[in-house]
């Protein structure tokens, strides 16, 4: 077996880490640290919603955070069918990957919410079904891209998916005008007016970029995770090209 | 007897924040584990991010 580790040089990348992921991180920290403050300490609790309207700071912005991931995956699916480019290829992927637990964490909390006002864990709403649905979808382009297949099939197969899952986006966006839905309308992006104000609209707006940033800090570095394991795949190919023709011998000619 | 769950049932409010910051930190603390195990294996030349 071929030992492809590198001894890392003095002042040498030995993370995924750079100055604008660090900054990046600490901005994300401080600022859901202020989001818990705000959650909890300043904004008091909704005329209709009673206390469960501080799970809202978490589910609606993980939501958005992971709408957004699943659109930035369609944008890098079909800059790869158009440029066969392997940066959008394993941005592609990193995007997919955090917008799916983003929008698994959006279920499991949306439930407990459910628990809490509508009485059920689980209903079959227009809302959830169709968010269900989306999740099913990138599960099954994280499944198409852990298939066996060359490089290139991998990414033309996982770029076609990941842009079909995406056209889901507006359907669960509206599926609460198109459908009779338990779940509330648009809470901030609404037709007229947000149907919430002051703290709480300011702890959600702020809910929002911060979970952004989460998703924008995570992707970059999985990103930079995926790249890794790709060249370190580069890495051990060639060490074994090397060693078998190391191994191959010229045949001797007879006299 | 269970606890009644209504709009104002702490624990559940808890709960989803735990559930939904606990994988957060976890998926990231994995993410930079795993790239820091890597950034050692990989030639720095190729470390180049694009």
């Amino acid at each position: 077996m071929t030992d492809t580790s590198v001894a890392p040089a003095a002042g040498a990348v030995t993370s995924t880490s750079s100055g604008g992921t660090r900054i990046l991180g600490l901005i994300c920290l401080v600022g859901l640290a202020i989001v818990g403050l705000y959650a909890f300490g300043v904004t008091g609790a909704d005329v209709r919603l009673g206390e469960s309207v501080r799970i809202m700071y978490v589910h609606v912005p993980t939501v958005t955070a992971a709408y957004c991931l699943m659109i930035a995956n369609a944008g890098f699916s079909v800059f790869t069918l158009w440029k066969r480019s392997t940066f959008s290829d394993l941005a592609a992927h990193a995007t997919a990957e955090v917008g799916t637990l983003m929008l698994g964490l959006t279920l499991i909390v949306g439930a407990i919410w459910g628990r809490m006002t509508w009485g059920a864990f689980w209903v079959w709403d227009a809302r959830l079904t169709t968010t269900a649905l989306l999740f099913l979808m990138y599960l099954g382009y994280l499944a198409v891209r852990g298939l066996p297949a060359t490089p290139r099939t991998r990414a033309t197969r996982s770029a076609i998916v990941g842009i079909a899952a995406a056209c889901l986006i507006p359907v669960v966006h509206k599926s609460v005008e198109w459908w009779a839905s338990l779940h509330q309308n648009e809470t901030v992006l609404g037709k007229i007016n947000p149907n919430i104000s002051g703290n709480q609209y300011f702890t959600l707006m702020l809910a929002m970029v911060v979970f952004l940033l989460i998703g924008l800090w995570l992707s970059i570095h999985r990103f930079r995770v995926l790249w890794l394991t790709e060249r370190l795949d580069e890495v051990g190919i060639d060490a074994a090209i090397d060693d078998r023709r190391s191994e191959y011998r010229p045949p001797v000619a007879q006299p | 007897m269970a606890a009644e769950i209504t709009t104002n049932s702490w624990w559940l409010i808890i709960l989803a924040w735990v559930l939904t910051l606990v994988p957060l930190a976890w998926y990231s603390v994995n993410t930079i584990r795993k790239g820091r195990k890597l950034s050692q294996q990989v030639p720095p030349e190729s470390r180049r991010w694009m």
